[in-house]
């Protein structure tokens, strides 16, 4: 055997043993998305996607569980997204000084803290009437609290990652054509890592999405539309939570269903945001 | 020194001043650097520097690595002050206006006072278009018209657009290192300053692409105030009116490029032109 021989079929070993590795890791997957669709298809139709809750023996749907989710991500969004990029920022633009050394270090901590944890702070910090606590009772506005919470470490680190993948030479670019530094920031640096900024706010409400945990101490759940920020919500993860402990046959093939629901509704959000940001921040973009 | 000035300030030059010879063309003293010292904390880089540049002519900063030359053009469109721990003291007037003065505005002082960089740096997923207009666009011109016009001409300018007219939507990023560095020319003309600073910008290219830079340079100092630093002595020589020498934070020797070249007045000028150090 020639040495070229020799190393071809050397390297024809390895990509079939890395192909494997691949293949096995997709196995999980592909047997996860398989269990649901067949045991959670069979319940989804339009009344299943578009009604709320009826009793056991009724068409019941779980809408009012999806738009209640909807609501606790886009509170927890409007909590998360804002703060997050601005810790993002400064630790990718500042990120030498001692300041920024001790906020990485309490969002690392923060983003350590198990999700019940957080649950159970938030209850006895806004939920729970009393002293000390802000009082708001079970409702959709604590959860989203709770979930913004559990979401702002994860957002804040991938955001100064994707930030500090743009140069410092960028900035020093921006300032020499007679930008503020306000503008080169906002404009240029952050412009530039919208594609990471992106896939990490994506990444972080997917990971809060399926929050149940910290739920069950502040939207605590609901079988109603949400009705109100004030007023207790229920939510896709709760309501797999509940249906799934049921003795009720019928109520845990729903769950099955709204697992379905909760994991083709991600997908779909990130298949998205992922076309969305490559046609309109890809590269060649205009400003 | 204002009354030195000449009148027409437009950059974007005349046929006829084109024809002036450089005697006529030079402005004597555009910049006066007074006394210059600046640094990082307790690091003292430039020492105390004095000396006037021309207008319409193109200067050389050469020294050796680490002698204060970027430091010194960064003093000029106060980029310095950006860097943490920073001081400069001591002034610098353009046209006779203290640019260190509470009265002027250092974004304003950077429309006037345009930057080209040692690594070619366009803003990264921004298109040709986008990183010629940004400039403009970001300090508010909105009118599709007059932009088109302004980054045909800057393009122009800066002898690349016959090379990118047809894909003014690609990635400024996908050209090559020589146009890349032409398209950051363009970008800072593009907000159509009075004076170019540029810091040593052919050292990440081949000499091709060096020599096409020489050329535009060669064309732009009709019309603007280049300065521009260089560790380079043969480019100094082969393109600069007038040559400047620092060496380890102080200025050793200054005059017109021929001058300094042939007959150094200072030994230590003479051993590095000579290429003994640096």
């Amino acid at each position: 055997m020639t040495r070229t021989t020799y190393r071809r079929w050397k390297g024809r070993l390895f990509v079939a043993i890395m192909g494997s590795a691949l293949l096995l890791c997709l196995v999980p997957l592909g047997s996860l998305l398989w269990t649901l669709v067949s045991r959670g298809g069979s319940v989804i139709n339009f009344h299943f996607l578009t009604g709320s809750w009826a009793p056991v023996g009724e068409p019941s749907g779980i809408a009012h569980a999806i738009v209640g989710s909807l609501c606790l991500l886009g509170i927890a969004s409007l909590l998360a997204i804002p703060l997050g990029l601005a810790n993002g920022m400064f630790l990718a633009r500042r990120g030498q000084t001692k300041l920024a050394g001790f906020i990485r270090l309490l969002l690392d901590v923060m983003a350590g803290i198990p999700a019940i944890v957080v649950g159970v702070f938030i209850y006895n910090t806004v939920v729970r009437h009393g002293a000390f606590s802000i009082g708001t009772g079970f409702s959709m506005l604590s959860g989203g609290l709770a979930l913004g919470m559990i979401m702002l470490p994860i957002f804040a680190r991938t955001a100064e990652e994707a930030l500090r993948l743009v140069p410092s030479s960028v900035d020093e670019a921006g300032l020499a054509l007679g930008l503020t530094q306000r503008r080169v920031i906002l404009r240029i640096v952050l412009r530039a890592a919208v594609p990471g900024v992106v896939t990490g706010m994506f990444l972080s409400v997917a990971r809060v999405a399926g929050e149940a945990a910290p739920l069950l101490f502040t939207a605590f759940g609901s079988n109603e539309w949400p009705q109100s920020p004030m007023k207790p919500t229920g939510s896709l993860p709760q309501l797999l939570f509940d249906y799934a402990r049921q003795p009720f046959e019928t109520l845990v093939r729903q769950a099955w269903g709204a697992a379905l629901v909760l994991v083709v509704l991600i997908l779909l959000v990130r298949l998205g945001t992922h076309g969305v940001v490559r046609w309109r921040y890809g590269p060649g973009g205009d400003l | 020194m204002r009354s030195l000035m000449l009148t027409a300030r437009s950059p974007i030059g005349d046929e006829s001043r084109k024809a002036a010879t450089d005697a006529t063309r030079i402005d004597p003293a555009r910049l006066a650097v007074e006394n210059l010292k600046a640094g990082y904390g307790r690091l003292e880089v430039l020492k105390g520097i004095t000396l006037t540049l021309p207008g319409r002519a193109l200067t050389a900063i050469m020294g050796p690595s680490g002698c204060g030359k970027s430091t010194f053009i960064r003093c000029i469109n106060r980029l310095h002050e950006e860097n943490a721990g920073a001081w400069v003291r001591g002034g610098i007037r353009l046209d006779g206006q203290d640019i260190y003065g509470s009265s002027l505005d250092p974004t304003v002082l950077r429309r006037r006072i345009g930057m080209v960089f040692q690594r070619p740096n366009p803003f990264p997923t921004f298109n040709i278009y986008a990183n010629v207009a940004a400039g403009l666009r970001l300090n508010g011109m909105r009118k599709r018209s007059l932009l088109d016009e302004r980054v045909e001409k800057s393009l122009r300018r800066a002898a690349l657009w016959d090379e990118v007219k047809d894909r003014l939507n690609k990635p400024g990023t996908s050209l090559s290192g020589g146009q890349q560095q032409r398209l950051c020319i363009a970008r800072a003309l593009a907000v159509e300053p009075e004076i170019l600073l540029l810091d040593e910008p052919c050292s990440a290219l081949d000499p091709v692409a060096t020599e096409r830079i020489e050329e535009l340079l060669g064309d732009l100092k009709r019309d603007y105030t280049l300065v521009m630093v260089t560790h380079n002595i043969q480019q100094a020589a082969r393109i600069a009116d007038r040559t400047v020498f620092l060496l380890m934070g102080d200025l050793i020797e200054e005059g017109s490029t021929s001058d300094l070249f042939t007959n150094p007045k200072d030994p230590r000028t003479e051993s590095f032109i000579s290429g003994r150090f640096g």
